[in-house]
């Protein structure tokens, strides 16, 4: 096996490799940090897109396998094992897609300690696809644990007022919830004797009998970091205290390591307790798209209304997951990147909005549109790809989702995707309500006459973004595609148990 | 030119309007405002020549084709494409759509021209005619779909549309903020009825399979009951929503803020009109579902009814519009949910010119009002505060100031009354013989709504154009240019030549119709219920005549004539039945309050609360064991002491 040809050891370690060399270069050489760092982010996008070349779509099975044993733990093996399908094809794009525009956000909002940030910056992005890649439970432990070091000091070192509160809690959060989920992952390892996931998926009877319990113990891990209702608290304050490019992250990204946790890990390995907690999920779920739709609606800093539609755009994800339907859970993968995607453009939107008035607080906006007519536009067509209108990628997410989950056997009635259409409306409330305290109705601040509008940075950084929103809104096919195959594959292994159980 | 090379070039309605888009928003600062102008109308043009070119295709195949595009979207069993269905029922959409809107799109040169620097910002023109284009896009993604999605995308395209232009000018309305409310409101009501869209969707996915027309409609009686009545009533809401029946029509009077142009093409002649055709497009499952059927026929009648009570007690020139518009698509909606859909289709387009007809001449008035206002004003330096161009109050005796105007008004005012031989004559007769085989009932309901119609119009005539002016505005009122009166002029024509679509005997557009739906109610033209119908049009124009146009007000000040005889109920009728009171306590105010409280006292409050406790109970437990860990060896032989013991008892005492 000629590893270097791989791409998938590429697309992992070029952004550390990235991060070693900018940490070579002198402190004071700005610009040559950043564009070494943009560079790195670069090539990770292009190796990105050379796996995505060799991808091939026709299949749904882990693809480009690498596997090397690495260490020996009480006589069980750990491997250094990467992988790829479809599903975990997209998150990665999605990753070295979004990463070189975070980078460029912090171009000018992030002045101070500039290497000390694109270190942390390229190290998260390795651990990122890491989680996305890894097909050993250590391994891929050892990647979620270690996103988790980096976010901590980007939020707590470049964040804003509270940042301290902020990144403790989400540090704090997050880890409590990954400890059942490494007690779990040892139990399973003890009991198979390995702790690769192919080889554990394979033998996945082995630890059948305790399944409802090693369930939860993951599915904590990943509600938590999704975030699903009631658990998620920390990211609202993570998100208002992080730096725009850390928002974007986190939103984009991290929170899909939690609904890609439960389609690679909880869905194939415990398939009866999946059915089982199905229902309650997805109860969870829906509770959520309306939770977090309510509460947007009464927030009055932009980026706490944008955080909290984070758990209600989730609740759908989690929603398509648990319905466990062809199209549910397709439109769920697809929802995935078309969240990260939006929120991503939204968080964008608002740090631009930060950078030009220092406030998040949108009773100090109003009427702007009239003084930066571009930022209005662009920030129209994202609030509308947010709402899931129809040409926008959230529409046809939405729609499979709901489309799948209203007939879903694994729910059994029609009344979860009922009530989560109308998370629908209260979308379009306070989308249309953030949208029209910032820019419509008459210039209320006589400060705001004279904010400029995007520079061609800031274009550039939208502009990428918004031709993804349309080319999945317009033209989904390429991208269903690659979930397609990957999806039955995974509902394959899971719905038998089904059979049996019934 | 054969139906099989015309047919193919159907994707040209949506992409020359797009072209459009394009060209103005790459070249429009280049272009100037004529150019600006130009491009736009020339793109609906494009769209209707089109559209002509596919009815004549249809003529020598009058079944129509079905012609895929791409796919679109395509998930295990779930199969949908951007597909077109070009058939009578389409291209007759097409036609009114590209076809009101190339004259719409004309007479905005001229009306934005003036709009936009009364409003003080002339660069907002080329956006205009960008979210022009764009809504005729849409509209025709939405008539020419060939599957209920596609159809969908069109459906939330259009309000899209109408979000931006009743938002035109966003910084004006009540508080600065009146403009923007109204979007928001149109686009989160028309959302209440697309959640019916879409779960009828999802419905249907799971009862057919598919979404598609040709797959769905053939086998609509093979669903089970239950399945089928679930999709007609969530349609139904879809209706509600979009074509403003009750319960959701409250959107519509607010959308009047828009520009009158956009009152005129998409609240009133084409985008609200969608939910006729939606019914009358899936009229195969609702023929399947009776129950669904006269839901829709009792919704219409009953908004029919309801809007044209309210039309009477505004001051508003628009928004009598507005109500009227709202009851005659009762009258439509009706129609359709009787299964007479050649009749509703029929008041369809007739609708469409004379209502199109009667927002422009209101247009042209405000314009006429508003140059009155300033020539007043520069004579007699400065501005009356308080000054509103649409309030009919302040006007009067405009007939002589506007007579181009009047006499395109006045033939629209009859159509809609139901005056023959105008068009809206013959439509409405169509609908009211088509009710009166189907329930007597509905039939009454209908005729009360008929009369109040040409009440009102009556009492709109009279206050807009006989009488004195009652204010200087209406005194120095002046005639619109060309631009704006001849597209005025073709409406008008067609308002009052339009019945020929359908006269007794001949059945054009019922034979053409035909082809793709098959009526359920057959009416012909029963001269008894027409006698009727026109005695009650021309009664309701008396009585209106009587009250407002015999002795004229003189003085904007003067109590309404039909509030001195109504009293109370006046109050009630002007202010809309309180309904947009009762649905803001019932549901704004709720909601708004149930968010607070969420994202208040339980969402800080508790959840976060029980987080921030649960590491606060961490901390005192790691205050208590750091307490125990203070040094002192004897207090350690002192815990271990006790704890030997401890284990000593339970041994023992096992």
């Amino acid at each position: 096996m000629n590893l270097s040809n791989n791409p998938l050891l590429w697309v992992t370690f070029l952004p550390l490799a990235g991060a070693l060399l900018v940490a070579l270069l002198p402190d004071a050489r700005r610009s040559w940090i950043r564009w070494t760092a943009m560079a790195a982010a670069l090539a990770t996008f292009a190796a990105s897109l050379w796996l995505l070349a060799g991808f091939d779509p026709s299949s749904g099975q882990m693809q480009m396998v690498i596997q090397v044993p690495w260490l020996r733990v009480a006589g069980i093996s750990i491997d250094f094992a990467l992988g790829v399908d479809g599903i975990t094809l997209l998150m990665v794009l999605l990753t070295a897609f979004l990463v070189p525009l975070a980078m460029l956000s912090a171009w000018s909002g992030v002045r101070e300690r500039v290497k000390g940030f694109m270190i942390l910056f390229l190290l998260l992005e390795t651990g990122l696809i890491g989680v996305f890649l890894a097909l050993d439970l250590v391994l891929f432990y050892i990647f979620w644990e270690f996103t988790l070091v980096p976010m901590y000091f980007l939020i707590g070192l470049w964040g804003y007022s509270r940042r301290i509160y902020a990144a403790l809690k989400f540090f704090i959060f997050t880890m409590f919830g990954s400890l059942l989920m490494l007690l779990a992952i040892i139990f399973m390892g003890l009991q198979a004797g390995t702790f690769n996931y192919t080889d554990l998926l394979a033998q996945r009877e082995l630890f059948a009998g305790a399944q409802l319990w090693l369930f939860f113990a993951f599915a904590l891990a990943f509600a938590i970091k999704v975030p699903m209702f009631p658990l998620h608290t920390w990211l609202p304050d993570a998100h208002v205290e992080a730096p725009t490019a850390g928002s974007v992250i986190l939103a984009g990204i991290m929170l899909k390591m939690g609904a890609y946790g439960f389609l690679r890990y909880n869905l194939p390995l415990f398939p009866e307790a999946t059915l089982r907690a199905a229902p309650w999920l997805a109860g969870l779920a829906v509770v959520g798209i309306l939770y977090g739709a309510a509460t947007a609606f009464a927030q009055k800093d932009a980026k706490r209304l944008v955080a909290y539609s984070s758990v209600s755009h989730l609740g759908f994800v989690m929603l398509g997951i648990f319905a466990l339907t062809q199209q549910s859970v397709a439109g769920g993968v697809l929802q995935m990147v078309n969240h990260g995607l939006s929120t991503g453009a939204l968080f964008l939107v608002v740090g631009m909005l930060y950078e030009r008035r220092h406030t998040r607080d949108m009773a100090a906006y109003g009427g702007i549109w009239k003084v930066v007519p571009v930022l209005g536009a662009l920030m129209l067509a994202v609030v509308l790809s947010s709402a899931a209108l129809p040409g926008t990628n959230g529409f046809v997410g939405e729609f499979t989702i709901l489309l799948g989950s209203f007939g879903a056997p694994a729910l059994g009635t029609p009344w979860f995707a009922g009530l989560a259409t109308v998370g629908v409306i209260l979308a379009a409330v306070y989308l249309l309500h953030l949208y029209e305290r910032l820019f419509l109705g008459p210039l209320t601040h006589e400060e705001n006459r004279q904010m400029p509008d995007l520079n061609l940075r800031e274009v550039l950084i939208l502009v990428p973004i918004l031709v993804m929103v349309f080319w999945i809104g317009l033209y989904p096919q390429p991208f269903l595609d690659l979930i397609n195959p990957s999806v039955e594959t995974l509902l394959q292994s899971v719905l038998p148990a089904a059979v049996a159980m019934h | 030119m054969t139906a099989e090379t015309l047919f193919p070039l159907v994707p040209w309605v949506v992409l020359i309007p797009l072209a459009g888009i394009l060209i103005n928003l790459l070249a429009g600062r280049a272009l100037g405002e004529r150019g600006v102008g130009l491009v736009a109308s020339l793109a609906a043009l494009g769209s209707f020549a089109v559209s002509v070119l596919l009815a004549v295709g249809l003529a020598q195949q009058p079944e129509g084709q079905s012609l895929l595009l791409a796919r679109w979207m395509s998930i295990g069993s779930l199969n949908v494409d951007w597909a077109f269905r070009v058939d009578t029922l389409s291209v007759t959409m097409m036609l009114v759509v590209s076809g009101v809107g190339t004259l719409i799109h004309i007479y905005s040169i001229g009306y934005m021209h003036d709009d936009t620097r009364h409003n003080g910002d002339p660069a907002r023109f080329r956006r205009f005619f960008l979210y022009l284009n764009l809504f005729i896009a849409a509209m025709m993604v939405l008539v020419s779909a060939d599957n209920y999605l596609m159809m969908f995308v069109g459906w939330e395209g259009v309000g899209l549309c109408s979000y931006l232009l009743i938002g035109f000018w966003f910084e004006k309305g009540e508080a600065g903020l009146g403009n923007a409310r109204a979007a928001k409101k149109a686009f989160v009501v028309n959302r209440i009825g697309d959640l019916g869209f879409l779960i009828a969707m999802f419905t249907m996915f799971w009862a057919f399979g598919s979404l598609s027309f040709g797959e769905v409609l053939p086998r609509a009686a093979e669903a089970a009951p239950a399945v089928l009545l679930a999709i007609t009533l969530f349609f139904l809401l879809a209706v509600t929503g979009k074509s403003a029946q009750l319960p959701l029509f409250t959107w519509l009077p607010d959308a009047m803020a828009g520009p009158t142009p956009v009152s005129a093409l998409i609240h009133a002649a084409t985008m609200v009109t969608a939910g006729v055709y939606l019914v009358a497009r899936s009229l195969p499952i609702f023929a399947a579902a009776p129950a669904a059927q006269s839901a829709v026929l009792w919704v219409g009648a009953l908004t029919a009814l309801f809007a044209a009570t309210i039309a009477v007690a505004q001051t508003d020139i628009k928004r009598v519009l507005a109500f009227s518009t709202i009851s005659q698509l009762g009258f439509m909606v009706a129609a359709v949910g009787m299964g007479a859909v050649v009749a509703g289709m029929f008041h369809l387009i007739t609708h469409a010119f004379f209502k199109a007809l009667l927002f422009l001449g209101a247009g042209s008035v405000i314009l006429g009002m508003e140059r009155g206002h300033e020539r007043h004003a520069q004579a007699h330096d400065g501005h009356h505060g308080g000054f509103d161009p649409q309030d009919m109050r302040f006007m009067g005796g405009l007939r002589s100031r506007m007579p181009v105007t009047f006499w395109v008004y006045l033939i629209g005012g009859l159509a809609l009354a139901g005056v023959a031989p105008l068009s809206g004559f013959f439509s409405k007769d169509e609908i009211l013989a088509a009710a009166e085989q189907v329930s007597p009932a509905v039939f009454v309901v209908l005729l009360i709504a008929a009369l109040l119609t040409a009440f009102y119009v009556a009492r709109q005539l009279a206050l807009v154009f006989f009488g004195q002016g009652r204010s200087e505005a209406a005194r120095a009122a002046t005639e619109s240019s060309p631009v704006i009166t001849v597209p005025l002029g073709i409406l008008a024509a067609l308002a009052a030549v339009g019945g020929a679509l359908n006269l007794p005997g001949s059945h054009l557009l019922g034979d053409w119709l035909h082809h793709t739906v098959e009526p359920l109610v057959e009416a012909g033209f029963n001269p008894l219920t027409a006698g009727i119908a026109l005695v009650i049009a021309l009664a309701g124009l008396g009585l209106g005549w009587l009250l407002y146009g015999r002795s004229p007000l003189t003085r904007a000040e003067e109590p309404d004539p039909l509030a001195v005889r109504l009293k109370g109920l006046f109050t009630w009728l002007r202010r809309k039945w309180y309904v947009d009171e009762i649905y803001n306590a019932l549901f704004v105010t709720p909601y708004t309050r149930l968010s607070q409280m969420l994202a208040g006292p339980v969402d800080q409050g508790l959840i976060d609360g029980v987080v921030n406790g649960a590491g606060g109970m961490a901390r005192l437990l790691g205050n208590l064991g750091r307490s125990l860990q203070n040094g002192y060896v004897r207090s350690y032989a002192l815990i271990m002491l006790v704890g030997v013991a401890l284990i000593f008892t339970f041994l023992l005492a096992r």
